[in-house]
């Protein structure tokens, strides 16, 4: 993919993260401002209440797609900027980057849909 | 001559001065000159007294001398200035260290290799882009172009191409490879020009992992630009327009060509201008 695609990518990936990281943040975190009460939340109740409603689902995966490629993007601008990466170790860092990606989603999927799927 | 200046006449500055001659030396060193201050003398009018008194064998670059041509940046005292627009007596210390600029490879002494530095400006294809090259090759008029647009890439036009901004640049540091702000800044300068219309292309070359997505907003460049522009403004501007172009799916409008004013003629004693010779 060309880099101004991956790059829109990781912007649009803050600005999703905006939206579902405020939902997460506004209920599991800062619930006091808006009446939640910041004990109930963390209950195991709770927690498996909102895992087996689909609105959380939809959120929780979200938020793990748009922050994982948002932080593995940033990750591999990092070291890429360290000055001998020549262009094998590139593909070597491009590589081990999609797969900790494709392996922290599915390990994250899973324990989202299993929480939903009972 | 103010009293503060005539303070400073004759007063001793030591000149701490990186050297190196890649044929003789493992790698640079430094070497002490000690002066007496002249009155309005700057750091480059001090490097050639070392050279003409002292050390004749020191090698500096310079050219214009009075801040145009962009030759005479070094690191002075660990900032990229235009050694011919830096007084001494702006510097406080008493020892003045002066070394190659920062991030270049050195030739000899206090001379940096600016070559990839102009292959990397001349990689963003900096230079008005049409389609119309007849026109462009045999031109009839001139194109239009308002007070207001011109004001969108002015400042950028200033950079003479010194290279300090790469020296002061973080990024610039650990990637060799990275496009640069100067070539960024000369990108955005082109892509604001109204008369341009060869975004798509600027874009393409920029379209690698070491170029414009690896600025982190430092602002270093604009620092120590000595001519005033704002090299991290125009990266962020030109982030702009790709965002613009690839997202919006905004285009670009080169301006046609001017009006010419009706009813003027040449003033009397107004020779005519000579044929064209290329
Ligand atoms: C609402 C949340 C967030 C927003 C709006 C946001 C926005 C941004 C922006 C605008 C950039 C700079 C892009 C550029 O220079 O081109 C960036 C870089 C980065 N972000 Fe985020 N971000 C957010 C959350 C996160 C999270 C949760 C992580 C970690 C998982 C993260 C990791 C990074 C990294 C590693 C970089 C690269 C740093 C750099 O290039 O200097 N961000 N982010
Ligand atoms: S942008 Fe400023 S510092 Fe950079 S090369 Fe041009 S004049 Fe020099
Ligand atoms: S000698 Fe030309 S800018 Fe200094």
């Amino acid at each position: 993919m060309r880099e101004s695609t991956l790059w829109l990518m990781h912007l649009g990936a803050g600005a999703v993260m905006l939206v579902v990281l405020g939902i997460h943040f506004g209920v599991m975190h800062t619930g006091g401002l808006i009446g939640i009460d910041r004990t109930e939340v963390l209950t195991f109740a709770s927690v498996e209440a909102r895992s087996g409603q689909l609105f959380y689902v939809v959120v929780y995966l979200t938020l793990l797609v748009v922050a994982l490629y948002h932080g593995l993007y940033g990750l591999r601008s990092i070291l890429f900027e360290l000055s001998a990466i020549g262009s094998t170790l590139r593909r070597t860092i491009n590589l081990l980057l999609v797969l900790a990606g494709w392996g922290f989603f599915f390990y994250g999927a899973w324990a989202i849909l299993a929480g939903y799927l009972g | 001559m103010t009293e503060q200046a005539k303070g400073c006449q004759d007063k001793e500055m030591t000149f701490r001065i990186m050297r190196y001659d890649p044929d003789k030396d493992a790698k640079p060193y430094f070497q002490q000159y000690k002066i007496k201050l002249q009155h309005g003398m700057t750091i480059l009018d001090a490097l050639m007294h070392i050279k003409e008194t002292q050390d004749p064998t020191l090698s500096y670059r310079k050219s214009c001398r009075m801040g145009i041509c962009g030759s005479c940046a070094m690191q002075v005292n660990g900032f990229p200035r235009l050694t011919c627009q830096t007084q001494v007596t702006e510097i406080s210390t008493d020892t003045i260290e002066v070394r190659p600029l920062a991030n270049y490879p050195i030739i000899r002494d206090l001379v940096p290799d600016l070559g990839d530095f102009m292959a990397r400006h001349e990689s963003i294809l900096p230079y008005i882009i049409r389609e119309d090259h007849q026109e462009q090759n045999n031109p009839t008029g001139e194109y239009s172009q308002s007070p207001a647009e011109l004001e969108e890439y002015l400042q950028f036009a200033y950079c003479i191409k010194c290279g300090s901004c790469l020296a002061a640049c973080p990024t610039n540091a650990t990637d060799r490879k990275f496009t640069g702000p100067q070539a960024l800044a000369a990108a955005y300068r082109y892509a604001a020009d109204s008369r341009d219309g060869g975004l798509a292309a600027r874009l393409d070359t920029l379209d690698h992992p070491n170029s414009l997505f690896r600025c982190h907003y430092a602002g270093a460049c604009s620092e120590a630009c000595p001519k005033g522009v704002d090299p991290s403004l125009g990266i962020q501007l030109l982030k702009r327009k790709l965002f613009q172009k690839k997202i919006l799916g905004r285009g670009q409008k080169p301006a046609g060509m001017a009006q010419t004013p009706a009813g003027i003629g040449r003033r009397e004693g107004i020779p005519q201008a000579p044929e064209k010779t290329v």
